[in-house]
């Protein structure tokens, strides 16, 4: 096939940004995916995720940098003659055709002599066999999502674009999904670039996340390490929820900061913290937080705070409470004890935390909004999870 | 013991109750009414009176005067009569509804895709001719195609147009219907393209097809619809139309069914018969096509 272009190796992205008019939806990013990786690129609506995964496709040209699989350079290639295979967040099957010819479309545009065979196979990796012979609209959401799947899997390709694939299915077609997913990356061991808001799935799913905001990447690394130690506040808001609050590095002590988060003195470890000295955001995670009665000793942390609401859900109880600046925090308790600690809106409590798991980002002089960021409540508020997502473009 | 009786029924029917009145069932056919009525009386009624005229003789010796009969013979003679006129009316048609694909798919594609903040333009100048006659429309395009028009006489200078002229040939009727049934061809397809989801054609691409494969694999199949629409709503009143050949041809070489149905109702003495066989010959003819037309290439959503 004319202008195809074989390529192996890691996908590297070198200086990529890209401008609509005045708007510039991917803003200098450089970036490498190893080869065989499950790779999610999180971030909310219009920050960029998007653009990047068209470029990658060559659905949408780079207005400057580099775009590179291995050492060849596919720059300026057309989608058709890359090896690069998308799931559209639509899913984008040709209703015209049968399930079998959709995924025997690309075998058959590359002259495969066995397209027929290549597609039931596809079919059966998505285990969707007996539907080969319907048409799309005889089918549901969620088959129809696998069908996308393996008609972009069929061609074996060096990277599998996902663009918000799961983002139309409900809830628990989405959890199966994504294991099914996860399932067929470790079987074909290609390497997929999953693009999604929701950062659960993100951080379910993939090896390697990277956090974009404003067509940049704010943070990139595994799932557990980001969530761990977020380095910056967007992170830390939009990765999983975090207590922040504004503060002044006043002293030090060995390992230690020693931060005035309004008139509490806290400590940080030097090493998880982004800033040496000046203001800083601190924060800590709602359940690396202990709740009690009584003033705790020799915890290292603490902060008293007032009771505003308690809501039990079994295996956890979720508390908010009202620290001295007025902020909202978040303490999330696993229900161990056999006798719970009863607490009423308007108790007046301590809460304490290891000094180890605070963790400081700077201060971006953006407001941190008032308390506790419910930040896995406010995106799926945004795009409840059967709506379809909307796309990042401008 | 009758009264008792009778008490008893009515206490026994009590908690049956009367039965519940669907209300409103004869909604949807009041909304019919009007348009059956219309129907029965402007389509079907004429439709079985011009049936019947079809098949009646001539009183002999008494040009212009009928009775009843079921003389199939109007048929054979209306059919072995004017054959080459049944096929030139389905030839020019033919003709007329590919070029007007020709033309309109293009201009279709060009809007649904390409036009951007030209699209609306471009719509009202494919509705716009409907602001004016049909037939004034027809009557300059005479000028148009005149010997001394424009494209008559760059035509000759050229010596491309072996006869000398275009009016008064067939050529000037295949334009004229190419013309006058451009916009029914023009709006289907670009309703159907319109519709396709811009995803599935980038799908195309993305699963290794060129531009021109991408069209001819996935774009062209998914507008099928419309095309099929367009060819109908264009072929179909090419054949019956009279009015092209009339106004831009001759009495000789180009005269189509419509124009022998209008003459033989309007100016043959006694040719009420045979303007009626030739009418139902054309519709069974058209309704013939069509039905293996769309057999052939319908979808499921026309079929």
């Amino acid at each position: 096939m004319a202008g195809f272009r074989e390529a192996q190796g890691d996908l590297r992205l070198e200086n990529v940004t890209k401008a609509f008019s005045e708007f510039v939806a991917v803003d200098d990013l450089s970036l490498r995916v190893p080869r065989g990786s499950f790779f999610a690129l999180l971030g909310p609506s219009g920050c960029g995720k998007t653009t990047t995964l068209r470029m990658v496709a060559g659905l949408e040209q780079p207005t400057s940098g580099r775009i590179l699989i291995g050492d060849t350079d596919l720059t300026g290639s057309r989608s058709y003659e890359r090896p690069v295979n998308t799931v559209f967040q639509s899913y984008a099957l040709f209703p015209h055709l049968t399930i079998r010819d959709n995924v025997a479309f690309g075998p058959k545009r590359r002259g495969l002599k066995d397209a027929a065979r290549l597609a039931d196979e596809a079919l059966e990796l998505v285990q969707l066999p007996h539907l080969a012979a319907r048409k799309p609209t005889q089918l549901s959401g969620g088959q129809q999502q696998r069908v996308a799947v393996a008609r972009a899997l069929v061609n074996r390709p060096e990277v599998l674009l996902l663009d918000e694939p799961l983002g139309a299915l409900d809830l628990k077609l989405r959890r199966q999904m994504q294991v099914e997913l996860k399932r067929i990356q470790t079987e074909v061991g290609l390497t997929f670039i999953h693009v999604t808001h929701d950062q659960e799935e993100a951080m379910t799913m993939a090896d390697t996340v990277a956090v974009m905001n404003h067509g940049k990447i704010e943070q990139m690394g595994p799932p557990a390490q980001m969530y761990d130690l977020p380095l910056t506040a967007f992170v830390a808001n939009f990765v999983g929820q975090s207590n922040l609050g504004e503060g002044q590095v006043v002293d030090t002590d060995g390992d230690f900061l020693v931060v005035d988060v309004s008139g509490s003195r806290v400590k940080i470890l030097r090493r998880r913290s982004q800033v040496e000295s000046g203001r800083l955001v601190f924060g800590v995670r709602p359940e690396k937080v202990r709740i009690h009665r009584n003033r705790p000793t020799g915890i290292g942390n603490d902060m008293q705070a007032t009771v505003v609401d308690v809501s039990f859900s079994g295996v956890a109880t979720q508390y908010l409470v009202t620290v001295a600046s007025g902020a909202t925090w978040s303490v999330y308790e696993q229900n161990l004890d056999v006798e719970p600690i009863d607490l009423q809106p308007g108790d007046r409590v301590w809460m304490s935390w290891d000094p180890s798991h605070a963790f400081a980002v700077p201060d971006a002089g953006a407001p941190i909004t008032d308390g506790a960021v419910l930040s896995d409540v406010a995106p799926a508020s945004v795009a409840p999870p059967i709506a379809p997502a909307p796309v990042d473009r401008p | 013991m009758s009264a008792l009786a009778h008490a008893g029924g009515g206490g026994h029917a009590a908690p049956v109750g009367p039965p519940v009145e669907r209300r409103g069932t004869w909604i949807p056919y009041l909304l019919l009414l009007p348009g059956a009525l219309w129907l029965l009386l402007f389509f079907v009624v004429p439709l079985v009176q011009l049936f019947t005229v079809s098949l009646q003789s001539q009183y002999p010796g008494y040009p212009g005067y009928y009775y009843r009969d079921l003389n199939v013979g109007n048929y054979w003679s209306a059919l072995t009569e004017f054959a080459p006129h049944f096929g030139r009316s389905l030839l020019f048609a033919g003709l007329a509804t590919f070029f007007a694909f020709c033309l309109a798919y293009p201009l279709a594609y060009a809007m649904a895709f390409k036009a951007g903040k030209w699209r609306g333009l471009m719509m009202i100048c494919v509705i716009a001719p409907f602001f004016t006659s049909f037939i004034l429309r027809t009557i300059a395009w005479r000028q148009i195609l005149s010997d001394e028009g424009p494209v008559a006489s760059v035509l000759n200078t050229l010596h491309l147009l072996p006869g000398g002229h275009i009016t008064e040939t067939w050529m000037a009727v295949v334009a004229g219907l190419t013309y006058n049934f451009l916009p029914f061809m023009v709006l289907p397809i670009y309703a159907s393209l319109e519709r396709a989801d811009p995803r599935v054609i980038e799908a195309g691409g993305d699963l290794y097809a060129n531009g021109f494969t991408t069209f001819r694999t996935v774009t062209l199949p998914m507008s099928m619809p419309g095309v099929l629409a367009g060819t109908l709503l264009t072929f179909i009143p090419a054949t019956g139309d009279y009015v092209n050949a009339e106004l831009l041809g001759s009495d000789r070489s180009t005269k189509m069914v419509g124009n022998v149905i209008e003459s033989q109702f309007f100016k043959v003495p006694g040719g009420y018969p045979t303007a009626a066989a030739l009418s139902f010959t054309l519709m069974a003819l058209i309704l013939a096509l069509v039905f293996v037309y769309v057999r052939k290439f319908g979808t499921e959503e026309l079929l």
